[in-house]
């Protein structure tokens, strides 16, 4: 197996982080390796608490600032961090929508009060986030959101848990898809702020406490039978006029800046994921005889090949990262690819399996594979649908002319 | 590992490229391809003199400059994206590759030298009539004449095997597969020009009447060295397919910019647009094939060199092909044409898909490498 080769200097670091996963990956937490994914709720509470185990050990937000409750360490121990991690066979963190995508958000582009506020608390697994982007009219066009927000004077003696100076924004609409919705404690909420603007004009970004009268939050059953995501609706919900990320009417650009965070954050844990599945249906197809079958042989190799093209793909753009050059042109459509030959290799998997493949548990209960074919579905789908990646790739890679946008 | 160029093998990068820019022009690259010439020895000679090129990764014992494969990838690369007519392949991933897996320190400091310098053409002759790229397919007899050897029988698809100085050929003797270096100028021995589908790469058919030979390394035990021969000769036909996909899938992205139909630049369109991302995606994943089998032979683990080269060597032969396939469709009927370099493109793209044994080969090499 190919590895990453890291120099001298981080060498004390990944040992200690080999040594803290061998010592605390034990027990429930070592029965549930490889368990879970981006949109995938198996295991809540078990992976919550393998969170909180590794917040105690100061594992959560690595590079984060450590005013904030991170260790301000590099992106070179970032991705030692999550190699090995992901060669641990750990479970696939629950915070990842507070860890991966809020918290680097705030970073960038939060207040001060909103940092020390939020930070610590995401990475002590206090508080869960949810992310309220896509609307039912506002999908792949996520300009076209209509969920608005207005600014008045604070109405209530007391409230939910913010600050009531100057103000407050009143929320009305509704969010879906929201990922872990139904654990969420704080949304992300991308909302039109002046009523007469139109598209990427006049969005801003708010964050919305999900514990008051005006919050709704419903869970989505997927056609795996999971609740993994929900539909959030918003009445006259409040949030104080501060809690609002970047300037009021930027709202877009902040949104934009968490998209790209989406693309590189989960790289090298699915990467394993993807890689321990093969061996799984290696060993299936070696069980049912399929590697005898000449177009089995040939689908279960071209299988194999999909997945090591993966991982050098994904170890080219983090060679990019550490090197401190921009990545190239892969790193956009790792995506499209990964996501496009996982969902193949989850239709060999299921012709594989043959006839038991048919069955399932009791109450819809799924196993691995079928599991995994089935909430692959969502791959091309969500993070950008593979529609949204070929023209992202045709206009902004090879700089293709733009679709004719509608005036 | 690095998974990564470094700043002095991307320097090296752009100085091959500017140099094919000037000396491997289409209008080069057409004259030398259609008159069957094979290659320009001023070009050749300065590849050697000026860029050093032939003996890039070989040792410098054996006269050459002891880079690594990374480096030799890139020439490779950009070689297939100047589409270069010369016997490179032959000479340096076949002949300079299987001298140095001989295991014979002699026959490699009294040939590799002349290689590397560009004074002599070299390449290697493996596969007969059948076509195969196996140990089995090897039937050309040696036998043991007096103090010497001499060989009778035919070689056939032997790239570049007519313009060669040097021939390296893959022998049965009574011991096994043996290999032999044979003057071009030897005795017994007739070369016949192939024409070629893909006029840019030359092939031969080579007859033997008992024609002296020389036994490079030990009687009967070649074929080791020839496996890994063929696996870093995959590799760097690997990276040089996908120098040739780029090229490819840049010009049809250049002329879906400016052609226009029904009042609009038709890569505006959606239909051609999303043609032109997949693409991209089938090649930047056929590049780290390509790449992954450089940095396993840089890392030298025979297990790994052995899955990557045969990876690289499925996925990037379809994958090319398709590209250049694909480039042909973005430029509609122009592509079609003669006139038009897209089929120059197309038909090396095509040839390389089985130069060194088809991809269903080198699925069943993968899978042995895997133990499936």
């Amino acid at each position: 197996m190919m590895e990453l080769q890291f120099g001298a200097d981080v060498a004390d670091f990944r040992e200690e982080v080999r040594t803290w996963l061998a010592e605390h990956l034990v027990g429930e937490f070592a029965a549930h390796r490889g368990v879970g994914g981006p949109t995938d709720g198996e295991a809540w509470e078990v992976r919550l608490a393998w969170d909180r185990e590794l917040s105690a050990g100061g594992w959560l937000g690595i590079g984060w600032p450590e005013e904030y409750g991170g260790r301000g360490l590099g992106l070179l121990e970032e991705i030692v961090f999550e190699y090995e991690y992901a060669r641990s066979g750990a479970p696939f963190r629950a915070t990842g929508n507070g860890v991966d995508l809020l918290g680097p958000m705030l970073i960038a582009m939060g207040s001060e009060e909103q940092k020390r506020r939020f930070l610590p608390r995401i990475l002590a697994v206090e508080e869960l986030w949810g992310q309220g982007f896509s609307e039912p009219g506002a999908g792949s066009d996520l300009a076209a959101v209509r969920t608005r927000a207005v600014l008045t004077p604070s109405r209530r003696p007391s409230g939910p848990d913010t600050s009531l100076d100057g103000g407050e924004w009143v929320v009305n609409g509704q969010k879906v898809w929201t990922t872990f919705g139904m654990h969420a404690d704080w949304l992300y909420v991308l909302c039109r702020t002046d009523p007469e603007s139109r598209r990427h004009k006049g969005l801003s970004m708010l964050l919305v406490p999900a514990d008051q009268p005006g919050v709704e939050i419903r869970p989505i059953r997927s056609l795996a039978a999971q609740d993994e995501f929900a539909e959030v609706f918003f009445t006259d919900a409040r949030t104080s006029a501060d809690m609002v990320v970047g300037e009021v009417g930027q709202g877009w650009r902040t949104a934009l800046g968490t998209l790209g965070i989406e693309r590189g954050a989960t790289l090298l844990p699915l990467q394993l994921t993807f890689e321990r599945e093969m061996e799984s249906l290696l060993e299936l197809a070696r069980e049912k005889g399929a590697l005898d079958d000449p177009m089995r042989r040939r689908s279960l190799l071209d299988a194999w090949i999909s997945v090591r093209i993966m991982r050098t793909t994904n170890l080219r753009t983090v060679a990019e990262l550490l090197q401190g050059r921009a990545p190239g042109p892969q790193a956009t459509t790792a995506k499209l690819y990964a996501s496009t030959n996982h969902q193949r290799m989850g239709h060999l998997a299921m012709e594989i399996a043959g006839a038991a493949g048919q069955i399932v548990g009791n109450g819809y209960g799924l196993d691995t594979r079928q599991r995994s074919f089935l909430l692959s579905l969502a791959e091309t789908i969500y993070g950008g649908s593979s529609e949204i990646q070929r023209n992202i790739i045709g206009e902004q890679v090879l700089g293709l002319p733009r679709d004719p946008r509608p005036a | 590992m690095d998974f990564s160029f470094s700043e002095e093998q991307e320097e090296l990068r752009k100085i091959v490229r500017s140099f094919l820019a000037r000396h491997s022009t289409e209008a080069e690259v057409r004259r030398i391809s259609g008159g069957g010439e094979g290659y320009d020895p001023a070009v050749w000679r300065r590849i050697a003199g000026e860029l050093s090129l032939q003996g890039l990764a070989v040792p410098e014992e054996y006269g050459g400059s002891g880079f690594g494969y990374a480096e030799l990838g890139i020439a490779f690369e950009e070689m297939g994206r100047a589409l270069l007519c010369a016997p490179y392949f032959a000479s340096v991933a076949l002949a300079a590759e299987a001298l140095l897996r001989s295991g014979d320190d002699r026959a490699a400091k009294d040939l590799l030298p002349g290689i590397c310098a560009g004074d002599t053409v070299a390449t290697l002759a493996l596969t007969e009539e059948g076509g195969h790229w196996t140990e089995a397919g090897v039937r050309l007899a040696a036998s043991h004449v007096g103090g010497g050897w001499a060989l009778s029988g035919i070689k056939t698809f032997v790239p570049d095997g007519h313009l060669a100085d040097l021939l390296l050929v893959v022998a049965r003797a009574a011991d096994g597969i043996s290999l032999f270096a044979v003057d071009a100028a030897a005795p017994g021995l007739t070369r016949t020009r192939l024409p070629t589908l893909d006029q840019t790469r030359e092939q031969a058919r080579l007859e033997f009447v008992n024609t002296p030979a020389r036994l490079v390394g030990r009687a009967g035990a070649a074929w080791p060295g020839i496996e890994r021969t063929l696996a870093t000769a995959g590799i760097l036909l690997a990276a040089e397919q996908v120098g040739g996909a780029a090229a490819t899938l840049a010009a049809a992205v250049e002329y879906a910019k400016v052609r226009a139909q029904y009042g609009r630049p038709i890569g505006s369109f959606q239909g051609v647009k999303h043609l032109c991302a997949d693409l991209l995606t089938e090649l930047e994943s056929a590049r780290s094939a390509a790449y992954g089998g450089l940095w396993a032979l840089e890392s030298g683990d025979e297990r790994e060199i052995r899955i990557a080269a045969a990876l690289a060597q499925v996925y990037c032969s379809e994958v090319c092909t398709r590209v250049a396939g694909g480039s042909i469709q973005v430029h509609g009927a122009i592509g079609f044409t003669w006139e038009h370099p897209a089929h120059l493109y197309f038909k090396r793209a095509k040839s390389s898909e089985v130069l060194l044994g088809s991809p269903a080969h080198h699925r069943e090499l993968l899978a042995a490498g895997l133990g499936l």
